[in-house]
């Protein structure tokens, strides 16, 4: 498709961009297209992208039609033309636009603003992935794939060449022979997946507040990371005393009541890496959030000897952010300090409020491990 | 234009039963008493239609991301199947219409019964009578000056100041492609005032240029009588010695006035020109919507339902028209308004329902039985499409029998509840509300009251309030951009909330003060105030 609009469709794109770069931090504070986010693309609302004019306000009021009483309401307000004709933009600029934004665009954007560095994938053993790549023409194969095409044209230029082809009625005769069939290449590509283990404590102490934050770090995580690899997988482990895995929905409302055994939770993370994700072919990502009160002094040092004898020699980098709570914010961080004081691959955020989301990301994604 | 000549060569591009299709509807039209330009049909795929739709229906338009946009949101709504054009026309000799390849060939008759409609409806409604029928090319043209200044100054001063234009491009004079302006009454420099300021003494003008002609000079002394005289004499020489204003009278073309007097560049002017014409071209569908919309649909309901339709083809025709015409709860359909209001005009006419007796007659038994053989509604509602507008058209024919008829409601917003509300069905209220809506095709009015405010050059402009307020973010910012192609602050006058309010920009930030602190209201001294 060429369209004469292309020019002015790219134009645009390019000021969304620019505006989606502007306002960055207000997105990544207020998390309003997390619920907007589709397989490939991210719906984000640009209500400053409209052209200003000189028109009515919310006073101005109107004509219906239909059923209904006095002081009834007239429900939301919604563009009610079914079709036709008629020039375009009239009556527009009511409406928030959305604009589609690719996740690839999103994190490109995201990755120039924070200055993230490119992530250098862990171990030099390359992991091949084979992909069948439909790109040769055989001469045997199913007649599911034949290549009519093809096909034609050779029995085209054996007729021509034995001299049977008569140009005043030129019905060209396929033969056994002249048979092509589209076949494949075996391609070896190098491919770099990752996979993302986040683990969150599910405690009382861990409102919907904290969870709204971590719903937000996992998404640009996710974003991030996603542009990096070839495939992203996420796995979701909650914990109290006990840890679970969970999926997506579950891990950001499940709300429990017990105490806090961190342990746990590395436990079953380390049994997922060993058993579905071996270091040699993955890139390991374990995202821990919490709000840093653990049940007792002996159960943070078995997190600490996991870590360093089990998970920190097999993972990408460990990253602990630490959410405070209305209880405060508990020790759990100073004893990972402590522990891994110089330590590249073990990275610690505080999270704040919903403001400190961007540079908890940079904290976590900047070392480009 | 020879016709059989016109369809050799432009008929080309349809496939030949669209061709035979075309030539059917065409004939079924012009026999109903249609008159139409020679309309070409072009068909396009559902991605082009989506692009003609951003371009308000031109092939052809200058750069900038607003299509890009529009484009955007058209064809997303088109694709998740949530909205479908089915036609387009433009407004040009020959009329230039788009048919959509995937539609159905009933919807395609359907479509082209419709375009005929609102060809004769461009051809004949005497507010497009001043419009460029030659748009088509003017648009081209438009497009490849403004590429021109692109390539020279580069694409974001550009796209920069067209935002600027268009961000204003509603405040223009819809009559203004109608009216002959008068110059400028006087020369700098030849006014009393200029004269006795700079040292002459011009010669008074005698008392006998105040006097009204008179045939017979027995009348004079009553119709001149000498003391008016005087007085007329006394007063156009206090008039000449007031200062002149610019403009002499508040000017509703603001567009038009800023292109006149603002110091703009060359290329700035050419582009401000050229945003103002064509946001002047587009006016008169704005004005026309319901009417335009409402005659295209009564033609292509009567033409398909009164022999174009094969039998076979009504369902599909059905669904398609009471698509068309449905009516949302908020959402007022220009399409089902002007349909049923024709029709109306039509079944009235054709029975006597109109006049003097029927309006002041009250038996509601003997109005519902009421019958005059007229048979004159076909001859009226032609000759309502000629002179009529949306605004003039529902004035004179919306009745109260209509409005009950279709149900409507007159909502406004409540603040308390943040949302709206049914507030009435009161005949007048309803209308009320209709003809606001519809008055300068919905947009406020402001005029230019005074261009040397303050004797600093700097732009008034009142807002002719009429019980709606501005949105009043949206006018700031636009009022910034309106002081970018004045160089100067601008102030406008308005209301908010029925307190008297002036926003102003300068170029900077905008600000807002209202006018009706400290008891007296005295704008100039408030003026000086703010400026120090």
């Amino acid at each position: 498709m060429s369209l004469r609009i292309e020019g002015d469709v790219r134009r645009f794109r390019d000021i969304v961009k620019g505006r989606i770069r502007r306002d960055l931090k207000r997105y990544m504070s207020n998390g309003e297209m997390i619920g907007k986010k589709g397989k490939d693309f991210v719906s984000i609302p640009l209500p400053q992208i409209q052209l200003p004019r000189f028109r009515f306000g919310e006073n101005k009021g109107g004509v219906g039609a239909g059923e209904g009483e006095e002081g009834d309401a007239v429900g939301e307000e919604g563009e009610g033309e079914g079709d036709g004709q008629g020039r375009a933009g009239q009556g527009a600029g009511q409406h928030v636009i959305e604009v589609d934004v690719s996740i690839e665009e999103l994190a490109a954007i995201m990755g120039e603003e924070l200055e993230l560095p490119r992530i250098q994938p862990r171990g030099q053993k390359d992991i091949v992935a084979h992909k069948d790549k439909y790109t040769k023409i055989a001469p045997v194969g199913p007649d599911s794939l034949k290549h009519f095409r093809r096909t034609y044209k050779r029995a085209l230029q054996r007729q021509i060449a034995s001299g049977t082809y008569r140009p005043d009625n030129p019905v060209v005769t396929p033969e056994r022979q002249d048979n092509r069939y589209r076949s494949w290449k075996e391609d070896n590509k190098p491919e770099r997946n990752a996979v993302v283990l986040y683990m969150m404590d599910v405690s009382g102490s861990m409102g919907a507040a904290q969870k709204e934050i971590v719903r937000m770090e996992a998404f640009w995580i996710d974003t991030w990371l996603s542009s990096q690899y070839d495939g992203l997988d996420t796995r979701f482990i909650i914990h109290d005393a006990q840890a679970k895995e969970v999926d997506r929905d579950t891990f950001f409302s499940t709300r429990e009541s017990g105490g806090t055994l961190i342990s746990s939770a590395y436990k079953l993370a380390m049994k997922m890496i060993d058993e579905e994700y071996p270091s040699s072919e993955w890139n390991i990502y374990p995202f821990h959030f919490s709000d840093g009160d653990n049940w007792s002094g002996s159960d943070t040092r078995d997190c600490m000897r996991l870590l360093q004898e089990d998970m920190l020699p097999k993972v990408n980098a460990f990253c602990y952010g630490q959410v405070e709570s209305e209880y405060g914010s508990g020790q759990f961080y100073g004893d990972l300090q402590k522990a891994f004081p110089d330590d590249e691959s073990v990275i610690l955020s505080k999270i704040a409020n919903k403001d400190a989301v961007m540079a908890s990301i940079k904290t976590f994604l900047g070392k480009g491990k | 234009m020879d016709h059989s000549l016109f369809n050799q060569r432009f008929r080309n591009g349809l496939p030949d039963e669209l061709k035979a299709m075309q030539d059917q509807v065409e004939e079924v039209a012009r026999k109903a008493g249609l008159d139409f330009f020679p309309v070409v049909f072009e068909m396009v795929k559902p991605e082009e239609m989506s692009m003609l739709a951003a371009f308000g229906g031109f092939p052809s338009r200058y750069p900038h991301w607003r299509f890009g946009m529009e484009f955007e949101q058209i064809h997303k709504s088109y694709s998740y199947g949530l909205s479908k054009i089915y036609e387009m026309v433009i407004n040009t000799d020959p009329c230039t219409a788009y048919l959509m390849n995937v539609n159905h060939s009933t919807d395609q008759k359907l479509v082209m019964a419709h375009v005929y409609g609102h060809c004769d409806f461009f051809k004949n409604n005497m507010w497009f009578g001043h419009t460029n029928r030659k748009m088509l090319d003017q648009m081209a043209n438009h497009a490849t000056k403004v590429r021109k200044w692109v390539d020279r100054l580069g694409l974001a001063r550009v796209e920069e100041f067209i935002d600027a234009c268009l961000s204003v491009d509603n405040l223009i004079d819809i009559h203004a492609g109608a009216i002959r302006r008068q110059p400028r009454t006087s020369e700098p420099g030849t006014t009393m005032r200029e004269r006795v300021a700079a040292g002459e003494t011009p010669e008074l003008p005698a008392a006998q240029d105040f006097k009204y002609d008179v045939d017979r000079s027995y009348m004079d002394e009553y119709i001149n009588p000498k003391g008016e005289v005087l007085a007329r004499r006394e007063k156009a020489l206090q008039q000449s010695l007031e200062p002149v204003t610019v403009p002499e009278r508040p000017e509703r073309d603001v567009l038009g006035f800023i292109l006149e007097h603002a110091p703009l560049h060359d290329w700035e002017r050419d582009v401000l020109g050229i945003v103002r014409e064509e946001a002047l071209y587009f006016a008169p569908q704005a004005q026309t919507k319901i009417m335009n919309e409402g005659w295209a649909t009564f033609w292509h309901t009567k033409l398909m339902t009164e022999g174009l339709a094969r039998a076979d083809e009504i369902v599909q025709y059905a669904h398609s028209t009471s698509g068309t015409t449905a009516m949302g709860r908020q959402q007022l359909n220009p399409y089902k308004l002007g349909l049923e209001l024709f029709r109306d005009i039509e079944r009235r006419w054709d029975t006597g329902r109109h006049g003097r007796e029927f309006d002041a007659c009250d038996d509601m038994e003997a109005k519902r039985a009421w019958f005059v053989d007229e048979r004159g509604g076909l001859e009226k509602v032609f000759g309502v499409r000629r002179i009529y507008n949306d605004v003039q058209f529902v004035d004179a024919f919306l009745t109260e029998d209509f409005c009950r008829a279709q149900g409507f409601f007159a909502y406004g917003w409540d603040p308390r509840n943040k949302q709206y509300v049914i507030e009435s069905r009161e005949f007048g209220k309803v209308k009320e509300q209709l003809l606001q809506q519809l008055t300068n095709f919905g947009q406020p009015i402001l005029e230019v009251t005074d261009a040397n405010h303050n004797n600093r050059g700097e732009l008034l402009m009142e807002h002719r309030h009429t019980g709606a307020d501005l949105q009043m973010d949206w006018a700031e910012t636009a009022l910034g951009n309106l002081s970018a192609l004045w160089r100067r602050p601008v102030h406008v006058h308005s209301q908010l909330k029925g307190r008297p309010v002036r926003i102003s920009h300068d170029g900077e930030s905008p600000s807002r003060e209202f006018l009706d602190r400290k008891g007296s209201a005295k704008p100039p001294k408030k003026k000086e105030k703010e400026s120090q």
